[in-house]
């Protein structure tokens, strides 16, 4: 219940932020369209599934940045829907706010987090120079229903993501086509994102667990590409699967990305053939 | 081995048509006269451009669309000599900053599509000239 307050507190004060940030902050738009790619469903700057080293919003340096995000995806028998605030600063720091709904369909009731994420750029660059831009970050989550996760053998109702991303683009890859590629490296205790709780009867330490994304921009506006997560298996009850999507994302300005994807999550909590179709909106400040 | 000798083969052409890719940049941008229509239309689009004009208020505009010519028709593999200034000395006291940089590139992107340069010879342009980035921002 406190834990709740306090979540509600800070999503107002960052709505309030927000509605400042927004009188008093335009234009800062520094970065190369589309090099702020798009927003995670786990509020982070990145791809659908995968966060990147990338910093959300076009805030390049000295500039502040706001992105405001909605994703939804509709499998079988589970809806998650993720609403999103994103602060960037200096093409350097992004701090995010997250809350996630999964929907039961089949089971009844629903599931429910925030995600507190932090996010800082250590080196490189995304478009130029040889390094790839590396960033390291954090994504702490908060379970605002725990009575499921407790049942299935969750260890705790609250658990901190660490990750290590680098990305780079390549403006003239094959076909002569700009290429974006993001690896993240990131120890978790969370199943299911962490909406089954964190650690499990089966295992209650951290994993290091591989995630990439791989795209081609068609043209200046238009990206193809996949993106695949690797996921810890904690619980004894059900065993949890790596999740993989196919995307087209649309960056028709530098203020409104779209994406949409098939996503494929295989079997959650032990109901088979998870797959259907992923929409996120993010609308950059 | 069929497989592997295939492979080998499809990469030795590979590398054969990335080796061509220079000279044949140059005719898709339309050799020294499309290069110089393409560079003039970037320098109005500077010109017009409030995030970077001031950087050129006491340029002669003339000048400077006949040395960028000459060095974007040299770096494209065209029968050119760029005999002006490093880009490090060019921009050394004008503290270009990244944003700046990321006008002028959105400057030559609109450039290139009003002149209906294909999006691969665009990408070539702008991956070459995108290795300047360290020799011009910060200087």
């Amino acid at each position: 219940m406190m834990i709740n307050a306090f979540a509600k507190q800070v999503g107002i004060g960052l709505i309030a932020g927000i509605s400042l940030a927004c009188q008093t902050v335009y234009a800062d738009d520094g970065k190369l369209l589309a090099t702020g790619a798009v927003t995670s469903i786990e509020g982070s700057g990145g791809g659908g599934i995968v966060p990147w080293a990338t910093t959300a919003s076009y805030a390049e340096e000295g500039e502040w940045g706001v992105t405001v995000n909605a994703n939804f995806a509709d499998v079988e028998d589970f809806q998650l829907g993720v609403q999103s605030l994103n602060f960037t600063y200096d093409n350097r720091v992004e701090v995010s706010f997250a809350q996630q709904r999964l929907g039961l369909n089949t089971i009844g009731g629903d599931l429910k987090q925030d995600i507190f994420g932090v996010k800082v750029r250590l080196a490189g660059d995304l478009v130029y120079g040889d390094m790839p831009q590396l960033s390291v970050g954090l994504q702490h989550k908060r379970n605002q229903t725990y009575g499921l996760p407790a049942a299935v053998g969750a260890q705790d109702d609250s658990g901190t993501d660490f990750y290590f991303s680098a990305a780079k683009a390549w403006l003239a890859g094959p076909l002569d086509r700009t290429w974006v590629a993001n690896y993240t490296l990131r120890a978790t205790k969370a199943n299911q994102l962490g909406l089954l709780g964190f650690g499990g009867d089966k295992n209650d330490s951290y994993d290091y667990v591989s995630e990439a994304s791989l795209g081609m921009f068609v043209n200046r506006y238009w990206l193809v590409g996949v993106e695949y997560r690797q996921k810890p298996d904690n619980l004894g009850f059900a065993k949890e699967y790596d999740w993989r999507d196919v995307f087209v994302g649309w960056f028709p300005t530098k203020s409104v990305a779209l994406v949409v994807a098939y996503v494929d999550l295989k079997s959650i909590a032990g109901l088979p053939d998870q797959t259907g179709a992923y929409a996120s909106l993010q609308v950059s400040f | 081995m069929k497989f592997l000798q295939m492979t080998l083969m499809s990469f030795v052409l590979l590398l054969a048509s990335a080796g061509a890719h220079a000279s044949s940049l140059y005719q898709e941008l339309g050799e020294k006269q499309g290069i110089d229509d393409l560079m003039a239309t970037f320098v109005l689009e500077i010109a017009e451009d409030e995030r970077v004009i001031e950087h050129f208020e006491n340029a002669d505009i003339d000048r400077f669309h006949r040395m960028i010519s000459l060095h974007v028709c040299e770096l494209v593999g065209g029968p050119c000599t760029y005999d002006g200034a490093n880009m490090i000395e060019v921009h050394t006291g004008m503290g270009i900053t990244r944003t700046e940089f990321n006008a002028i590139v959105e400057n030559l992107i609109d450039a290139m599509e009003q002149h209906e340069i294909p999006v691969s010879a665009q990408n070539q342009l702008l991956d070459i000239l995108a290795d300047f980035h360290g020799e011009i921002v910060g200087r």
